[in-house]
């Protein structure tokens, strides 16, 4: 008895490796003082009222970020044991095993679980706020969306401590990622997990592309939209079409591994090839749908503190639209060396180099914004400054890799992994901490110490050049990716060592972001304004943080930039006498989305383990909150107009 | 945009939902239909392939018309250019999936 629940436990938890218990101890040791704060405190109520049932969009924005923060730490700690093990030839800090394993959690994380969500915690903060509304079009979906990810995303991570990690990279390639050649239950968990966190994506997807089509204030034409409203319009129609194709893709491997079938095994008529192929119809526009989005954060940044109205605004909308267009037609880039026939080759190469040319386009458009600006250099304006040279260089090296004869030989290099790190990190990263940093005061009221900011993004920006700029230089020299260490003597040994320089030095840059935050938590200045950075769009029309209603008073737009009008109107003595309020209708918060999510969890993890004793009754909770749901008659309230008369006093904006 | 504020909170009776009730039956039968030809029945591969893709096809607008409200909305030009939009993204991954992978079969 006691020698199977010794074996059974050293087979249910990872064992063998110091760092393991190490972070097993922190873990326990985190959760722990988690418990523990929040029990003295008496804030589990507080926790349970306020957050945990929330289906305010930007709470649940809030939630979306801390979520991605952690997460990017966790990618970012992988990284650097990635860098570590290979700065010299021959280490042995990571073994084989172990390395593989760390690049596929870093990979799947950082899409998955940092920029995703990192974007729809963005989107879910300044969307609404941006269009004039009171919430997203299904606020309780919102909150489902988003728990899914949560519970997905803690799911993914169990992995490292519990079962042991995927290991088959973040594309999971077949055979490889097999029941055969892949036993035991880390591929589960990828599986399982990211499927979870899937469905909370496409909900996510549907909801804001429903809301920004019916929900925006009264005058708002399409083509009167901020224009981070409309990157987010074409990332949803994006997710919208491209999420399904992964959705069975991981469905269908999951039936192979769980239940034995044969999809992507050769042995019984499957096809591998079909996973790769089927991952990348998704994984394509998966890019685009962490790109477009800080497209979108550029495009208000630049405008705001170049103090101009957006040059080519038509223009830029029409590049967005072509490029979702284009992104469902080139997947089969990533795998021009599978043996494909020349006549398909040449039409994927086509259609990969022609996004470049939208892309372009929106590159001059900023750059034309800029001119004869006022430029005024604050935070998030150097991230979108310094994103435009940095991402230039990740787009033409794209176009490089895009021509098929010439990616037999950069395929799978590190010229590879440079270029998707410079569009990547450039891109999507430098837009997340540019909009971070942009919306805070809009999410809690004080602005991020400038001084920090500014040393945050210095020492990440350059570091971020001494990573990646040699590693494009190594691929060259013919290091190939995913190779956990290699000999002396090839001449990789000093670029490794910058490269991991530049590691330690990004790391360093997110430290001092992670401080700054703490500080200006304390000593940050207040935004009593509503609008810290003479803003052009309706988010910096309401007080800062907003009220839970968003507008006291639905805006009225009559054209683009339409806060920027409202200031000039005021300006010229043309504002409007004050209409009275009325009581405000909104939805009511609700605890099924945790609670399902969190049923989720118990049949994913059921799954995982192939424990149908726990995954069926997991799936039965799911379904009985769906029913419970449907019989939720009293799912709205009203704000009266005296509790409306003191939110907006207690923010100086009644008259 | 005028949704916006047609924020009226009726609690509106509707009717009992034939249609998705109809919906629902319709679909499970099609589903099962389908399976049951596919192991049920012995046809030719190609034949078993037509009766089920033209069975899915059915089904997609059973989706279209009983549940999504194809029919309804004030702007049909949305509803338009998604459907649009979802048969150029389907089309591109079936079509595109047969001329890459052909070289396999």
């Amino acid at each position: 008895m006691i020698e199977s629940i010794k074996s059974f436990m050293g087979w249910f938890f990872v064992t063998g490796d110091p760092m393991i218990y190490g972070a097993d101890a922190s873990i326990a040791l985190a959760s722990i003082g988690i418990v523990a704060v929040l029990t003295y405190f008496k804030k589990w109520k507080w926790l349970w009222e306020e957050w945990l049932t929330t289906v305010d969009h930007k709470k649940i924005g809030i939630m979306y970020i801390i979520a991605a923060l952690l997460m990017l730490f966790r990618g970012g700690v992988d990284a650097l044991m990635m860098r570590a093990q290979l700065t010299l030839p021959n280490l042995h800090f990571l073994d084989a095993e172990h390395y593989n394993q760390v690049f596929t959690t870093h990979g799947t994380i950082m899409i998955i679980f940092v920029a995703m969500p990192f974007i729809f915690g963005l989107m879910n903060i300044a969307v609404p706020l941006q269009i004039g509304a009171r919430d997203v079009a299904f606020p309780f979906l919102n909150a489902l969306s988003f728990w899914l990810f949560f519970f997905g995303a803690m799911l993914f991570n169990l992995s490292f401590v519990i079962g042991g990690s995927p290991d088959a990279g973040w594309s999971s390639y077949a055979p490889y990622a097999g029941a055969e050649m892949n036993p035991g239950v880390g591929q589960n968990y990828y599986l399982i997990g990211v499927q979870i966190s899937g469905i909370g994506s496409l909900a996510t997807g549907i909801n804001f592309l429903v809301t920004i089509l019916k929900m925006r204030a009264p005058g708002m034409t399409l083509f009167k939209m901020p224009l981070f409203t409309w990157s987010i319009l074409i990332t949803s129609v994006i997710v919208v079409f491209a999420f399904p194709a992964f959705t069975v893709a991981l469905a269908l491997m999951s039936i192979d591994r769980l239940f034995g079938a044969h999809f992507f095994t050769i042995a019984a008529g499957g096809s591998p090839m079909l996973w790769a192929n089927l991952f990348w119809f998704w994984g394509h526009p998966e890019v685009y749908i962490v790109l477009l989005p800080v497209f979108g954060i550029f495009s208000e940044v630049i405008a705001t503190f170049a103090h101009k109205t957006l040059f080519g605004y038509a223009v830029m909308v029409w590049s967005m639209v072509a490029i979702s267009v284009l992104s469902f037609i080139t997947w089969l880039h990533h795998f021009f060396t599978m043996g494909n026939t020349a006549p398909v080759n040449a039409f994927f190469s086509i259609s990969t180099m022609l996004i470049a040319i939208p892309t372009g386009v929106k590159i001059f458009n900023w750059l034309f914004t800029l001119n004869k600006g006022r430029i005024q250099f604050t935070t998030p304006m150097l991230w979108a400054l310094a994103f435009i040279p940095n991402f230039t260089i990740g787009g033409i090296t794209g176009v490089m890799l895009a021509m098929a004869p010439a990616d037999y030989q950069y395929h799978n290099s590190y010229f590879l992994v440079a270029h998707f790190h410079s569009t990547l990190i450039a891109g999507t990263v430098f837009g997340i901490f540019c909009g971070l940093h942009y919306w805070w005061p809009k999410m809690f009221g004080y602005l991020l110490d400038e001084t920090k900011g500014k040393w945050a993004f210095w020492i990440f920006m350059i570091s971020f050049n001494i990573c990646f700029m040699p590693m494009y230089f190594l691929g060259l020299m013919g290091m190939t990716r995913r190779m956990y260490t290699y000999p002396a003597g090839l001449g990789w040994t000093p670029i490794n060592v910058v490269m991991t320089i530049g590691a330690v030095g990004m790391g360093v840059g997110f430290i001092i972001m992670a401080y700054n935050i703490v500080w200006s938590a304390i000593h940050g200045k207040k935004d009593k304004t509503g609008d810290p950075w003479d803003g052009r769009t309706l988010e910096w029309a309401t007080s800062s943080p907003a009220a839970e209603y968003n507008f006291a008073h639905i805006p009225e737009v009559s054209t683009r930039d339409a806060f920027e009008a409202m200031k000039e109107a005021e300006r010229k003595g043309e504002a409007d006498s004050k209409k009275p309020y009325a009581p405000i209708h909104m939805p009511s918060n609700t605890g099924i989305p945790v609670i399902m999510s969190a049923f989720m969890f118990v049949a994913g993890f059921g799954c995982v383990f192939e424990w149908y004793w726990m995954a069926i009754p997991g799936a039965i909770g799911v379904i009985a909150c769906m029913i419970a749901r449907s019989f939720v008659y009293d799912d709205h309230h009203f704000i009266p107009v005296e509790d409306i008369e003191r939110t907006e006093a207690a923010t100086g904006r009644l008259s | 945009m005028s949704e916006n504020q047609s924020h009226t909170v009726k609690q509106q009776r509707y009717g009992f939902p034939w249609k998705q009730v109809i919906g629902l039956l319709l679909s499970l039968a099609l589903t099962f239909l389908a399976l049951w030809i596919a192991i049920g029945l012995a046809l030719p591969v190609t034949a078993t392939l037509t009766i089920i893709v033209g069975l899915a096809i059915f089904q997609a607008f059973i989706q279209l018309f009983l549940f999504m409200h194809v029919t309804e909305g004030t702007e049909p030009v949305h509803q338009l250019i998604g459907i649009l939009f979802g048969i150029y993204v389907a089309f591109a991954v079936v079509a595109g999936t047969l001329w890459i992978l052909a070289y396999a079969l």
